[in-house]
Protein backbone atom coordinates (compact mmCIF):
# COMPACT_ATOMS: atom_id res chain seq x y z
CA UNK A 1 0.00 0.00 0.00
CA UNK A 2 1.31 3.26 -0.77
CA UNK A 3 1.27 6.00 2.52
CA UNK A 4 0.92 9.39 1.81
CA UNK A 5 4.03 10.85 1.56
CA UNK A 6 4.45 8.17 -1.84
CA UNK A 7 1.37 9.99 -3.52
CA UNK A 8 2.80 12.38 -6.40
CA UNK A 9 0.94 15.55 -7.56
CA UNK A 10 1.28 17.67 -10.82
CA UNK A 11 0.47 20.91 -9.30
CA UNK A 12 1.42 21.34 -5.33
CA UNK A 13 -1.11 20.30 -3.44
CA UNK A 14 -0.28 23.39 -1.26
CA UNK A 15 -2.05 25.51 -3.92
CA UNK A 16 -5.16 27.30 -2.72
CA UNK A 17 -4.82 26.68 0.82
CA UNK A 18 -2.09 29.16 1.78
CA UNK A 19 -2.50 30.48 5.26
CA UNK A 20 -3.48 34.06 5.63
CA UNK A 21 -0.99 36.80 6.72
CA UNK A 22 -1.00 37.93 9.61
CA UNK A 23 0.91 41.24 11.86
CA UNK A 24 3.01 39.49 14.35
CA UNK A 25 2.91 42.17 16.74
CA UNK A 26 -0.34 42.83 16.96
CA UNK A 27 -0.35 38.96 17.63
CA UNK A 28 2.29 39.00 20.21
CA UNK A 29 1.09 42.06 21.81
CA UNK A 30 3.98 44.24 20.93
CA UNK A 31 3.52 47.42 21.45
CA UNK A 32 7.24 49.00 21.30
CA UNK A 33 9.70 48.09 18.79
CA UNK A 34 13.49 48.69 20.02
CA UNK A 35 15.82 50.31 17.55
CA UNK A 36 18.19 49.12 19.00
CA UNK A 37 17.86 45.32 18.84
CA UNK A 38 19.38 44.92 15.39
CA UNK A 39 19.04 41.15 15.41
CA UNK A 40 15.17 41.45 15.48
CA UNK A 41 14.93 44.39 12.79
CA UNK A 42 16.88 42.42 10.29
CA UNK A 43 13.49 40.21 9.95
CA UNK A 44 12.31 43.17 7.85
CA UNK A 45 15.12 43.58 5.29
CA UNK A 46 16.36 42.00 2.46
CA UNK A 47 19.80 40.82 1.38
CA UNK A 48 21.09 44.55 0.08
CA UNK A 49 18.93 45.78 3.42
CA UNK A 50 16.09 47.57 2.42
CA UNK A 51 12.78 47.44 4.53
CA UNK A 52 10.58 44.30 3.02
CA UNK A 53 7.10 45.79 2.07
CA UNK A 54 4.19 45.30 3.94
CA UNK A 55 2.63 42.28 1.25
CA UNK A 56 5.76 40.18 2.51
CA UNK A 57 5.76 40.30 6.15
CA UNK A 58 1.93 40.89 6.70
CA UNK A 59 2.74 44.10 8.85
CA UNK A 60 -0.56 46.30 10.24
CA UNK A 61 0.39 50.17 8.63
CA UNK A 62 0.46 51.28 12.17
CA UNK A 63 3.60 48.55 12.75
CA UNK A 64 5.09 48.83 9.43
CA UNK A 65 5.41 52.61 10.47
CA UNK A 66 6.97 51.51 13.34
CA UNK A 67 9.43 49.15 12.23
CA UNK A 68 10.07 51.51 9.48
CA UNK A 69 10.92 54.19 11.96
CA UNK A 70 13.10 51.52 13.90
CA UNK A 71 15.21 50.85 11.44
CA UNK A 72 16.03 54.08 10.04
CA UNK A 73 17.07 54.96 13.82
CA UNK A 74 19.31 51.59 13.74
CA UNK A 75 21.01 53.09 10.28
CA UNK A 76 21.55 56.37 11.96
CA UNK A 77 23.72 54.87 14.81
CA UNK A 78 25.38 52.29 12.23
CA UNK A 79 24.18 49.07 14.10
CA UNK A 80 22.57 48.49 10.51
CA UNK A 81 23.88 49.62 7.00
CA UNK A 82 22.69 52.14 4.82
CA UNK A 83 23.62 50.07 1.86
CA UNK A 84 25.24 46.85 1.20
CA UNK A 85 25.23 43.05 -0.16
CA UNK A 86 24.97 39.91 1.42
CA UNK A 87 23.37 41.06 4.13
CA UNK A 88 22.43 37.50 5.27
CA UNK B 1 5.37 71.73 33.71
CA UNK B 2 3.96 68.28 34.11
CA UNK B 3 4.66 67.94 30.15
CA UNK B 4 7.81 69.34 29.89
CA UNK B 5 9.47 66.40 32.21
CA UNK B 6 9.82 63.16 29.70
CA UNK B 7 11.66 60.59 29.34
CA UNK B 8 14.31 61.04 27.21
CA UNK B 9 16.96 57.86 26.14
CA UNK B 10 20.32 59.28 24.11
CA UNK B 11 22.89 56.55 22.39
CA UNK B 12 26.24 58.26 21.97
CA UNK B 13 28.99 56.54 19.79
CA UNK B 14 32.45 57.64 21.11
CA UNK B 15 35.69 56.81 18.97
CA UNK B 16 37.63 53.81 19.51
CA UNK B 17 40.92 55.79 19.74
CA UNK B 18 40.10 56.52 23.88
CA UNK B 19 41.71 54.67 26.73
CA UNK B 20 39.56 52.74 28.77
CA UNK B 21 40.51 55.74 31.98
CA UNK B 22 38.85 58.39 28.90
CA UNK B 23 35.70 56.56 28.38
CA UNK B 24 35.28 56.50 32.01
CA UNK B 25 35.93 60.36 32.46
CA UNK B 26 34.16 61.36 29.39
CA UNK B 27 30.71 59.04 30.26
CA UNK B 28 31.39 60.77 33.55
CA UNK B 29 30.96 63.78 31.93
CA UNK B 30 27.94 63.39 30.06
CA UNK B 31 26.18 62.00 32.77
CA UNK B 32 27.02 65.03 35.23
CA UNK B 33 25.89 67.57 32.49
CA UNK B 34 22.72 66.28 32.48
CA UNK B 35 22.36 65.78 36.19
CA UNK B 36 23.81 69.14 36.66
CA UNK B 37 21.34 70.68 34.28
CA UNK B 38 18.60 69.23 36.52
CA UNK B 39 17.65 65.50 34.66
CA UNK B 40 17.10 62.54 36.27
CA UNK B 41 19.06 59.86 35.03
CA UNK B 42 16.78 56.74 34.93
CA UNK B 43 19.60 54.26 33.26
CA UNK B 44 23.32 54.10 32.06
CA UNK B 45 24.58 51.45 30.35
CA UNK B 46 28.05 50.91 28.20
CA UNK B 47 28.01 48.71 25.70
CA UNK B 48 31.90 49.21 25.14
CA UNK B 49 33.81 48.69 21.57
CA UNK B 50 31.89 47.42 19.03
CA UNK B 51 31.64 47.53 15.23
CA UNK B 52 30.03 50.01 13.00
CA UNK B 53 27.80 48.72 10.41
CA UNK B 54 29.45 51.25 7.72
CA UNK B 55 32.43 53.53 8.10
CA UNK B 56 32.07 56.96 10.50
CA UNK B 57 34.65 59.51 10.15
CA UNK B 58 36.79 56.68 8.72
CA UNK B 59 36.51 54.46 11.68
CA UNK B 60 35.00 51.46 11.81
CA UNK B 61 34.62 50.55 15.62
CA UNK B 62 32.72 53.25 18.24
CA UNK B 63 32.20 52.97 21.52
CA UNK B 64 28.60 52.87 22.26
CA UNK B 65 26.64 54.30 25.28
CA UNK B 66 22.82 54.59 26.24
CA UNK B 67 21.53 56.68 28.71
CA UNK B 68 18.01 57.34 29.63
CA UNK B 69 16.83 59.91 31.50
CA UNK B 70 13.74 62.71 32.79
CA UNK B 71 14.59 65.95 31.26
CA UNK B 72 12.97 68.87 30.17
CA UNK B 73 13.27 69.58 26.53
CA UNK B 74 16.06 72.58 26.60
CA UNK B 75 18.19 70.14 28.08
CA UNK B 76 18.14 67.94 25.20
CA UNK B 77 19.11 71.19 23.26
CA UNK B 78 21.88 72.10 25.10
CA UNK B 79 23.12 68.24 25.55
CA UNK B 80 23.22 68.19 21.51
CA UNK B 81 25.23 71.41 21.19
CA UNK B 82 27.78 69.74 23.60
CA UNK B 83 27.31 66.69 21.07
CA UNK B 84 28.24 68.57 18.25
CA UNK B 85 31.06 70.56 19.97
CA UNK B 86 32.87 67.27 21.32
CA UNK B 87 35.12 65.69 18.68
CA UNK B 88 35.28 62.48 20.65
CA UNK B 89 31.79 62.17 19.42
CA UNK B 90 31.51 60.34 16.45
CA UNK B 91 27.34 60.25 16.17
CA UNK B 92 24.34 60.86 18.44
CA UNK B 93 20.71 60.00 18.87
CA UNK B 94 18.26 61.44 21.16
CA UNK B 95 14.42 59.66 20.75
CA UNK B 96 11.84 60.94 23.09
CA UNK B 97 10.02 57.52 24.73
CA UNK B 98 6.29 57.18 24.47
CA UNK B 99 4.79 54.91 27.70
CA UNK B 100 4.87 51.50 25.57
CA UNK B 101 8.94 52.69 25.58
CA UNK B 102 9.61 53.01 29.52
CA UNK B 103 7.59 50.07 29.68
CA UNK B 104 9.92 48.19 27.29
CA UNK B 105 12.54 49.82 28.58
CA UNK B 106 11.65 48.56 32.67
CA UNK B 107 10.86 44.92 31.46
CA UNK B 108 14.19 44.94 29.79
CA UNK B 109 16.18 46.00 33.36
CA UNK B 110 14.44 43.38 34.60
CA UNK B 111 15.67 40.50 31.63
CA UNK B 112 12.17 39.99 30.60
CA UNK B 113 12.10 41.21 26.66
CA UNK B 114 15.35 42.45 24.40
CA UNK B 115 18.63 40.88 23.36
CA UNK B 116 19.61 39.92 26.61
CA UNK B 117 16.08 37.89 27.19
CA UNK B 118 16.55 35.33 30.24
CA UNK B 119 14.72 32.01 29.82
CA UNK B 120 13.17 30.84 32.86
CA UNK B 121 11.41 28.06 31.16
CA UNK B 122 14.87 26.79 29.81
CA UNK B 123 16.53 26.59 33.38
CA UNK B 124 13.24 24.88 34.73
CA UNK B 125 12.60 22.39 32.04
CA UNK B 126 16.48 21.05 32.84
CA UNK B 127 16.27 19.05 36.13
CA UNK B 128 12.47 18.21 34.78
CA UNK B 129 14.82 15.88 32.28
CA UNK B 130 16.94 14.55 34.60
CA UNK B 131 13.87 13.52 36.50
CA UNK B 132 12.19 11.37 33.84
CA UNK B 133 12.84 10.91 30.04
CA UNK B 134 9.31 10.96 29.25
CA UNK B 135 7.73 13.80 31.34
CA UNK B 136 10.86 16.31 30.63
CA UNK B 137 10.03 16.12 26.96
CA UNK B 138 6.54 16.55 27.01
CA UNK B 139 7.36 19.62 29.45
CA UNK B 140 10.02 20.55 26.72
CA UNK B 141 7.78 20.84 24.55
CA UNK B 142 5.34 22.83 26.34
CA UNK B 143 7.82 25.41 27.39
CA UNK B 144 8.33 25.66 23.85
CA UNK B 145 5.23 26.38 23.24
CA UNK B 146 4.85 29.20 25.71
CA UNK B 147 7.60 31.07 24.48
CA UNK B 148 6.73 30.63 20.87
CA UNK B 149 3.88 32.34 22.04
Amino acid sequence: MASKNDIKFLTSPMIGNETKKYCRFKKHKIRYIDYKDEQFLMKFLNEQGKILPRRNTGNSLKYQRRVAQAIKRARHIALLPYVTDLLK
Amino acid sequence: MDQKNQNYETVFIFTPVLKDSEIKETVKSYIDFIKEKGGDIIEEDLWGLKQLAYPIQKKTSGIYMVTEYKATGELVDTLEIKCRRDTNILRFLTVRLDKYAIEYNDKKRKGLVGRNKKKPADAADTPKDEAGNNKGAAKGDGGKGKQSN
